[in-house]
């Protein structure tokens, strides 16, 4: 199961949950990858504190424009919707942090001046925390876009019966990109005026992505009925309620994982684990009778997608490679 | 009014989400004199929870455009799924009289480069404007505030954070209000950058917790890398004392100077609750220690003010 754990709101507790649910599932037995796509503010480290085996570089293509070949008719500026090609009449200039990496600049070229060469973003880190299998994003300060990263994370990902994908805060481009491929969505939330206000943001963006979700609830103080009826109306159970408490404060602000540092945490984690369980056998059992019904179009791409991200696993990208392929590599 | 009229920006930023960037931002309001209020987080936008604003203005806002295939058109040639880098074309869309699937984008994944209806040999491909959001002008009990709303979901937030603050900019300078705060983002991408470029000073708010340091590096070195001069201020800092002296010493070390600290009081909630800054809604002792952050800033923008102006067109 690929599980994001998200919020509209930053420091609600997404890395407090991912991290110690990761670490409950894999005291339960079963394979767990932990991936933090919070590339701008990747935290997951410091509480996991895995050992890291391999650390790769990611970029992304940027054009280069070969000015013995360039003619200045303009064509790689019209295409570009970014603003990122200023065409003048004795040269041709690129702004790469404007750029997008579509390629379209290099395809329209009609005389094979553009070739696009890799610019890094990032870096995209595996490793393990005791038996749980660690990814990890981190974007270089002063790239704007992230979106490309959280991708790489995403493919880098081995696979495992849990992957907990840990979101960037917000509802913007890099949640929707971690969010994308997932089966379910757990949103953290505070109860305060401003934790209620961007859950609700965050279920409309489960809602469009059609991903079933359920509200984790931290810093609980008893439920207000606003809360309740919220998630009641948008069909996302609370999973889960960690208490408002000094000690859990204490515990992350010295880097500890709270069912490590407080011994009546691990109980919490393990009824979230087990509602997830179930949750996500129910889901298969009730997949597995749709597709008896209609085996065909969506299942197909399904399947192809799923062996593009196996394929990733198995054999990941060598140092430096483009988190974005070219098309005539595909 | 003149050119040389002089606006400082501060920028209040984080790294770490939930650090407290909007409660002081919203009490820093409240204890300027005549500020103007921009909201640069435009996809959680919680500012105007504690302003109750009476919104003046409000304005579509399109981040760009989406390419959409119209189905009757497509002959399933599979070319804009080849060359599309974003992921965004699926084969799963209805058949027509030709073929029995079709291709259709995915408004989520699709960044509008238009790469597809370029290449569409069949012009089946459109492009329109996306509808991301709106970005609005209230009035609120402290001045103006330029806030917005990205459409959950949209991509571009770069791009409505800066019109936000030009926004805001403008009507500093038309109202002859001379102190500008910016109620920022988490993270450090893109319309973090858009917050930051060009800004008098920024205040970076944080925790005593790792990920509260880690992160306050991050940002650190993102207004390094603008030439930004940065202030330091933790907030819940009796969590952890001893990691709030060495975030301290560590934000020195990297060319900041620290601004104040604020200790953990539940009035913080409460006011929230009560839709109140945290100093109009008593004199507790977050309410007495934002009062002093305040202080500082003030005579920081002063230091600012007596240094040789820098360029306004940073940006």
């Amino acid at each position: 199961m690929k599980l994001a754990v998200a919020s509209g709101k930053g420091g609600t507790g997404k890395t407090t949950v991912a991290t110690n649910l990761a670490v409950t599932l894999a005291r339960h037995g079963q394979s767990v990858v932990y991936a933090d796509c919070d590339v701008e503010a990747p935290n997951g480290h410091l509480f996991l504190k895995p050992e890291i085996s391999r650390e790769t570089p990611v970029s992304r293509l940027v054009p280069k424009v070969n000015p013995e070949r360039c003619i200045h008719c303009g064509a790689c500026a019209r295409i570009c919707r970014f603003n990122a090609i200023l065409s003048l009449p004795d040269r041709t200039l690129v702004y790469e942090e404007l750029c997008h990496s579509c390629g379209g600049c290099a395809l329209v070229c009609p005389t094979g001046a553009i070739t696009e060469a890799p610019h890094p973003i990032g870096i995209v880190r595996i490793g393990a925390a005791g038996p749980v299998q660690f990814v990890s994003g981190e974007l270089n300060v002063g790239e704007a876009n992230g979106t490309p990263l959280v991708r790489s994370v995403r493919q880098s990902a081995p696979t495992a019966d849990w992957t907990i994908l840990d979101a960037p805060p917000g509802t913007a481009c890099l949640m929707i990109e971690t969010a994308r491929e997932c089966d379910y969505a757990l949103l953290v939330t505070e109860p305060t005026p401003f934790g209620l206000h961007d859950l609700r943001l965050a279920l409309q963006v489960a809602r469009q992505l059609k991903l079933k979700c359920g509200v984790v609830v931290n810093r609980a103080t008893p439920p207000t009925i606003d809360l309740k009826q919220l998630c009641d109306a948008a069909q996302a159970p609370v999973l889960a309620e960690i208490p408002d408490r000094m000690d859990i404060a204490k515990a992350y602000s010295e880097g500890r994982l709270a069912v490590d540092a407080l011994p009546d945490m691990q109980p919490i984690f393990d009824r979230l684990r087990a509602r997830l369980a179930l949750m996500w056998s129910a889901n298969q059992q009730s997949l597995s009778s749709n597709s008896k019904q209609a085996a065909g179009a969506s299942g197909e791409k399904i399947s192809a997608r799923h062996s593009r991200i196996g394929e990733a696993a198995t054999a990941p990208p060598n140092s430096a490679a483009p988190a974005q392929r070219s098309p005539h590599e595909r | 009014m003149s050119d040389d009229f002089q606006v400082t920006e501060l920028a209040i930023l984080s790294g770490k989400g939930g650090t407290g960037k909007t409660s002081v931002t919203a009490s820093l309001a409240a204890l300027a004199e005549k500020p103007v209020l921009a909201d640069c987080d435009v996809d959680a936008s919680n500012l105007p929870l504690v302003m109750s604003p009476r919104v003046r203005r409000r304005e579509a806002f399109s981040g760009g455009l989406r390419a959409r295939i119209k189905s009757g058109h497509c002959v399933a040639c599979g070319k804009c799924e080849e060359l599309c880098r974003f992921d965004a074309i699926f084969f799963d869309g209805p058949g027509n009289g030709r073929v029995s699937r079709t291709f259709r984008v995915d408004e989520f994944a699709c960044e509008g480069c238009g790469v597809c209806a370029e290449f569409c040999a069949e012009d089946a491909i459109e492009l329109s404007a996306a509808d991301s959001g709106e970005w609005y002008v209230s009035d609120t009990r402290f001045g103006p505030l330029v806030h917005a709303r990205l459409r959950p979901g949209q991509g571009n937030s770069g791009k409505l954070t800066s019109m936000v603050r030009e926004k805001a900019m403008e009507i500093a300078r038309s109202a002859g209000r001379k102190l500008l705060l910016i109620d920022g983002p988490p993270g450090v991408g893109c319309p973090v950058i858009a917050s930051l470029t060009g800004v008098s000073l920024m205040l970076a708010v944080t925790e005593p917790t790792p990920s509260g340091e880690h992160d306050l590096e991050r940002i650190l070195a993102l207004a390094r890398h603008f030439r930004i001069p940065a202030m330091v201020c933790v907030n819940k800092y009796d969590l952890n004392p001893g990691l709030t002296d060495q975030i301290e010493r560590r934000a020195c070390e990297l060319g900041a100077t620290v601004a104040g600290r604020i200790p953990y009081d539940p009035a913080v909630t409460d006011a929230q609750r009560k839709c109140q800054t945290v100093v109009e809604h008593g004199r507790g002792p977050a309410a007495q220690a934002i009062i002093r952050l305040w202080n500082n800033l003030s005579r920081s923008f002063s230091n600012l003010q007596s240094q040789p102006s820098r360029p306004a067109s940073v940006r």
